[in-house]
């Protein structure tokens, strides 16, 4: 128990060519979503706040690409990048932002509410650490219905120290859930560092305390965290219980859009957007290799873009709610049990 | 019509509505191996393997699971132990169970059942006898009730398992092991309507959960002194059934509401401001509501004894609107 693979082979695992260019369309869709909502958000035509996943792509992207539509994701208040790769649409999530009616939670939900349940997608949560019982509750339906689904669990580092925490993977792990617990180590709780806030040197190592298996992998590394997923997704699936997968990454942007970033230096930030950016690394590693030629990956930029603008557009047109629609929404229909 | 005890009653519900629907299932701390600390889960777990689980003590998690549960498929009831540990999962409870469907614009329905076992047991003291329906009556999005009666637990608990949103059930300890009338017949006790238990014409008590009893026990004593009260057993908490109560109102021009919960930014202090909108002109004194004395619940005999809600207050308090008592 508890023992650590250390080393995953960074190599693919049986996917094809095209497998390998829809990781980087997935990570480009991405980040041309979330800066052009920072753009948005400045030009205060998006209200509310916004958490960015800029930096961080390589996570959402390598895990998603092992899921299937049934399976099920809870997500963070920094979320977009969940919602993109698990399937959800661009331009239904930018209508959230601006808070209007076609958005997917018809403007009452925002950025920090982001939920596509047609595809799985369970929710972003406002409350630090408060998905992570809600995957257990996921898992379990795989477990009580005896299907092959899987539920994943992002939280990030902060959220490591909830009790939640705790009371959620002693659940998964006593039950066997099919559920994978992934970190986004991106080394800061809001303006808190890990090397302050986290008693454990890698926050896998907590996996221990749950008689459960524990990884941290290069989460910039895309390649790496596409292999792992592979590997453990499949360990789920044939019900070998719950995994704590640390994925360390770093967020190049503030906790929010407009956060003074007080607690780091521009150095450190300017080092990490030069040398650790994991589209950057990506896209380096498929032209070495040659698995795609630059005009390829140009044309998968371009394509984004238009994808985002489009959505822009749709927000910007489509109607605001109705007042009185504040209203609805907060019970489901009833037949026989209400008066 | 058998005679049941209330926690017998609760059991029959359970087993009829697991037989009806195989996604409802039931967990929480100690009702697998033990058939839960009243014996309310007993047999349970034979009849339905699989589903009734034992939890570890982890109330967040209980909670946190069943709603990711319900978005999924499955018809949780997540026992509590005491309502008391509500607190321990709160922000499951009213940041997640009760704002999941509106916050996501109603993608998902939450079939899901909180059992909270409440109510002042004689030596149990300030975190084992609580009511705490006051800490929730402030969160939309949640259902409340709490049955008076070992049929009104069976129908109510019945159609909280059969809602498509959350309920919470409050459940009155000292009640378990009482008898009572339960139909044989299918049956279910609808959510969001009040019940009169006794008609009179001098004043409205609105009860419920043990209140009720004490109430038609007040009613009693009252009756030989020529007074007689209108007994309404509200049911359903929340959304309380506003109608039933203002309808009689309007009738006995005087309202009492009796809870166990504690008086200050109680339950009651809801129904009183919407009963005296609607009934304003038709009240011919203030409204009162007995309850528990704002501390929590003490250990010692005489101490509980003064702070906890009694007949003789509900007979006290009907005879200050009717003008019969100083306050």
């Amino acid at each position: 128990m508890g023992v650590r693979i250390k080393e995953f082979p960074n190599v693919f695992l049986e996917l094809p060519s095209k497998g390998k260019k829809d990781l980087l369309r997935t990570m480009i869709r991405i980040r041309s979503f979330e800066t052009r909502v920072e753009e948005l958000f400045l030009a205060k035509r998006i209200p509310g706040f916004v958490h960015l996943y800029i930096g961080e792509e390589g996570i959402a992207t390598g895990i998603m690409a092992n899921l299937r539509k049934t399976d099920w994701i809870t997500s963070t208040h920094r979320g977009h990048g969940h919602a993109i790769a698990k399937g959800a649409q661009m331009n239904r999530m930018m209508a959230e932002l601006y808070g209007k009616r076609s958005g997917y939670c018809k403007g009452k939900g925002g950025s920090m509410h982001i939920a596509d349940f047609s595809v799985g997608m369970l929710g972003a949560n406002g409350v630090v650490g408060g998905g992570f019982s809600i995957a257990v509750g996921a898992g379990m339906t795989a477990w009580m219905k005896k299907t092959d689904q899987v539920a994943v669990c992002f939280f990030g580092d902060g959220a490591s120290n909830r009790g939640t925490f705790h009371e959620a993977l002693n659940m998964a792990a006593i039950w066997k859930l099919p559920v994978l617990f992934v970190n986004e180590n991106n080394q800061y709780a809001s303006t808190t560092p890990v090397s302050y806030g986290v008693s454990a040197s890698r926050i896998s190592d907590r996996a221990v305390g749950y008689g459960i298996d524990g990884y941290t992998i290069d989460g910039n590394n895309v390649v790496e965290v596409y292999n792992v997923a592979h590997t453990l997704i499949d360990r789920l699936r044939a019900g070998k219980g719950p995994i704590l997968l640390e994925c360390r990454t770093y967020r190049v942007k503030g906790h929010y859009v407009g956060d003074p970033e007080k607690y780091r230096t521009k150095e450190e930030v300017k080092k990490q957007i030069e040398e650790n950016d994991p589209i950057q690394r990506y896209t380096s590693y498929l032209i070495e290799q040659s698995f795609l030629k630059p005009e390829e990956i140009d044309a998968l930029w371009k394509e984004a873009k238009e994808e985002v603008e489009a959505a822009v557009r749709y927000a910007e047109e489509e109607p605001y709610p109705a007042p009185e629609e504040a209203l609805e929404d907060l019970f489901g229909p009833e037949q026989e049990v209400w008066v | 019509m058998s005679i049941l005890s209330f926690s017998e009653a609760t059991l029959q519900a359970m087993i009829e509505e697991m037989e009806r629907d195989p996604t409802v299932f039931v967990m929480g701390e100690d009702i697998a191996r033990q058939g839960g600390i009243f014996g309310q889960f007993k047999g349970l777990p034979d009849r339905f393997p699989g589903r009734v689980l034992d939890t570890p003590i982890s109330e967040t998690a209980i909670l946190g699971s069943a709603l990711g549960a319900a978005l999924t498929g499955l018809r949780p009831v997540a026992d509590m132990h005491f309502a008391d540990f509500i607190s321990v999962a709160y922000d499951e409870l009213v940041n997640q169970i009760a704002k999941n469907r509106y916050m996501f614009g109603g993608q998902a329905n939450i079939p899901l059942v909180v059992r909270a076992p409440d109510g002042i047991v004689p030596g149990a003291a300030a975190q084992h006898s609580q009511s705490v329906e006051g800490w929730l009556m402030n969160i939309p999005g949640l259902i409340m009730v709490s049955p008076s009666s070992p049929a009104t637990a069976k129908g109510l608990l019945k159609s909280a398992i059969r809602s498509n949103n959350p309920v919470i059930y409050f459940e009155h300890k000292v009640l378990y092991p009482q008898k009572g009338e339960v139909p044989d017949k299918e049956f279910l006790t609808p959510i969001g309507k009040a019940e009169v238990r006794r008609a009179g014409k001098d004043v409205t008590i609105v009860a419920y959960s043990i209140m009720v009893q004490k109430a038609l026990e007040a009613a009693q004593n009252l009756s030989k002194e020529g007074i007689e009260v209108e007994i309404i057993d509200l049911l359903t908490i929340k959304p309380f059934d506003l109608e039933t109560i203002v309808t009689s109102t309007r009738k006995t021009h005087r309202c009492v509401i009796a809870h166990e919960g504690v008086v200050h930014g109680g339950a009651g202090a809801e129904i009183a401001s919407q009963v005296q909108q609607e009934a304003f002109y038709y009240l011919d004194a203030p409204i009162l509501r007995v309850g528990t004395k704002n501390v929590p619940i003490p250990f010692s005999p005489p101490l509980l004894d003064f702070v906890a809600p009694k007949v003789a207050n509900i007979e006290q308090a009907v005879k200050q609107v009717l003008y019969r008592e100083g306050r």
